[in-house]
């Protein structure tokens, strides 16, 4: 088992892996940027180390400050938490190569996942279903473009290669635009992603976004712990979630389940993982995998009663798996609203001093945050500051027993989505479950 | 608190039958003891306190003041850490150190090294003046922006 572990992020997901360390028994080291000493891991971490001023470039995103931090500190292994350099395959490999840990799959699983047209190719070798499309970059071969465009059928959608999780993207409504909007896109792809390579997909017009979770050891063993529904999204960030998603039929669920558990082995994939797909009229599309653990992750734990991030480190200390597939059985429904520090309606951030706090509780319902009254939301950051979570029997229990713990969160000194989230839990067509990625924006009016 | 105070106070435990000892100095107060688990907060490395970790097998919970009193006891300008490392007060072991309390240094002279990741970077003095407090161990680990040495 590993003996130290340092967090190389912030916020509810560090606390998050602290949690999980301290149940392991697993020493923790909490690194931090300067304006998070009073973050909650932080305070509660058995050390920690300040490498860098606010900004997040020169803390959490500075490799070279938290590879002297795992020095200093005598730590074994670097959990990266999700964002920053959580899929940065450069700083998994310089990780590994100075003898320490990078507690999620290897660099160069990583560095295909992160090039979506090399993912791509990766998953229909696996079997798994992708998106019709050019199957390959797009050229400067116009006319080759053309008919790719023409063979998957308008609308069509340009994406970055080096892009992901919404950027990077342009529709294309007719063979008119298409030129245009590939050099524009291009362009935008060369100063974003520092790489122009594009490639074309057939754009669904409206798609339910339904991922796969996975497990594996990295020697050959994989399971999924199923799926979720992640459609209630605005401006490609996501809002709410829940598991499983609704409404699928059991075979397509079954074959996507297996094949994503496929590909995990084929691709040789160590830790947590999640295959996003774009799911319409009864068949997933791969678009993306995300090489890490993911915000949504505890609707997927309170269905499945497994606990992810003990997974990624019990996997990383080369303890293996705690579960077979056999053992994991899915009961009951989840869901999971984001608390932000912003504007309910006009979505400004509202960083500030929250002055007063209370979770909600009771059967059912699970809070991870690390805010508390007293604390002061900096503005360097994201605007996540919590998670609310409800387990129920079935859907209908899950949502209800949100909409009730909803009512009890209470934030004071800071704007945050609470109103927003009551609003979507309270929603009649969300209600009825299987709404589209279009669905809150179009609720909005945007 | 002195982190020699706290090590010679390691050696004791470790030299005795004692289990436990705890010592309070005005808002200070250090609890070391042997074995078993800590559940107390853990120590945030405030200046001017090394972040070095006490190795195993015995725990220490060093509690501090919030407004750290020692902070207060800061005069001059005070050099801190541009980045997490490993603090040295000379050129390579065994050498003559930089600088000693008391010396007089003009702005630009190396004071001390921080070491990260197997690059040497050596820290200038940004003013002209006399050397007041070395507040690290040759040695020691500095967290970014840890104050390390003041000028007077």
């Amino acid at each position: 088992m590993l003996e130290k572990v340092l967090i190389a992020n912030r916020g509810e997901i560090a606390l998050r892996i602290l949690r999980a360390c301290k149940e392991l028994g697993i020493k923790t080291v909490a690194a931090h940027s300067k304006a998070d000493a009073s973050l909650q891991h932080v305070l509660m971490a058995d050390e920690t180390i300040c490498i860098g001023p606010n900004s997040s470039a020169q803390s959490y995103l500075n490799v070279p400050a938290i590879i002297s931090a795992m020095e200093i500190s005598n730590a074994q292994a670097v959990h990266p938490g999700y964002g920053f350099l959580a899929e940065n395959a450069d700083f998994a490999e310089q990780v590994e190569k100075c003898g320490f840990t990078f507690i999620g799959p290897t660099a160069e699983v990583i560095r295909t996942m992160g090039d979506k047209v090399a993912a791509i190719d990766a998953m229909q070798r696996s079997g798994v279903p992708t998106v019709p499309g050019s199957n390959g970059p797009l050229t400067s071969d116009t006319e080759r473009t053309k008919k790719i465009g023409r063979e998957v059928g308008y609308p069509v959608i340009i994406k970055a290669a080096a892009g992901g999780g919404g950027r990077g993207m342009r529709v294309v409504r007719s063979e008119a635009e298409l030129i245009n909007a590939i050099q524009v896109t291009k362009a935008e792809a060369k100063a974003a992603f520092g790489d122009d390579t594009v490639y074309m997909e057939k754009f669904l017009e409206n798609p339910r976004h339904v991922e796969v979770q996975v497990l594996a050891d990295g020697q050959g063993h994989a399971i999924h712990l199923g799926d979720r529904d992640c459609s209630l999204q605005r401006r490609h960030q996501k809002v709410l979630e829940e598991a499983p998603a609704p409404g699928i039929p059991d075979d397509a669920r079954n074959d996507v389940l297996q094949a994503c558990v496929n590909a995990c082995i084929e691709i040789g994939y160590r830790g947590a993982g999640t295959f996003e797909f774009l799911y319409e009229d009864g068949r997933f599309f791969f678009i993306e995998m995300n090489t890490r653990v993911q915000v949504e992750h505890p609707v997927t734990e309170m269905i499945t009663g497994v606990d992810i991030v003990k997974e990624q480190l019990l996997v990383a200390s080369g303890e293996g798996l705690s579960f077979t597939q056999e053992d994991i059985i899915f009961r009951g429904h989840a869901f999971e609203c984001r608390i932000n520090a912003e504007d309910s309606t006009t979505f400004m951030p509202s960083p500030g001093t929250i002055t007063g706090y209370h979770a909600p509780g009771g059967n059912g319902v699970r809070v991870d945050s690390h805010v508390y009254a007293g604390y002061t939301v900096p503005p360097h950051y994201d605007s996540l500051i919590g998670k609310v979570i409800t387990y129920g029997k079935d859907r209908t229990a899950a949502l209800c027993r949100m909409g009730n713990a909803l009512d009890e969160l209470h934030i004071e000194g800071i704007k945050t989505n609470t109103e927003l989230q009551r609003d979507l839990v309270c929603d009649k067509e969300f209600q009825k479950g299987c709404v589209n990625i279009h669905y809150l924006e179009k609720k909005l009016g945007l | 608190m002195d982190i020699r105070k706290i090590k010679k106070l390691i050696e004791l435990i470790e030299e005795s039958d004692i289990n436990e000892l705890e010592i309070k100095e005005g808002e200070e107060s250090v609890r070391i003891s042997r074995g078993g688990q800590t559940i107390a907060a853990a120590p945030t490395y405030a200046a001017p306190a090394a972040p070095a970790p006490v190795a195993a097998p015995i725990a220490a919970a060093a509690s501090s003041a919030p407004d750290a009193p020692a902070a207060a006891e800061l005069e001059g300008h005070v050099q801190r850490s541009p980045m997490v490392g490993t603090f040295y007060r000379s050129s390579a072991p065994g050498a003559k150190a930089f600088v000693e309390e008391g010396q007089q240094v003009k702005a630009g002279d190396v004071l001390c090294i921080v070491e990260a990741m197997k690059m040497m970077n050596q820290i200038e003095a940004d003013k002209s003046g006399t050397v007041g407090a070395i507040l690290v161990e040759d040695g020691e680990p500095v967290e970014f922006d840890q104050p390390m040495i003041t000028i007077v």
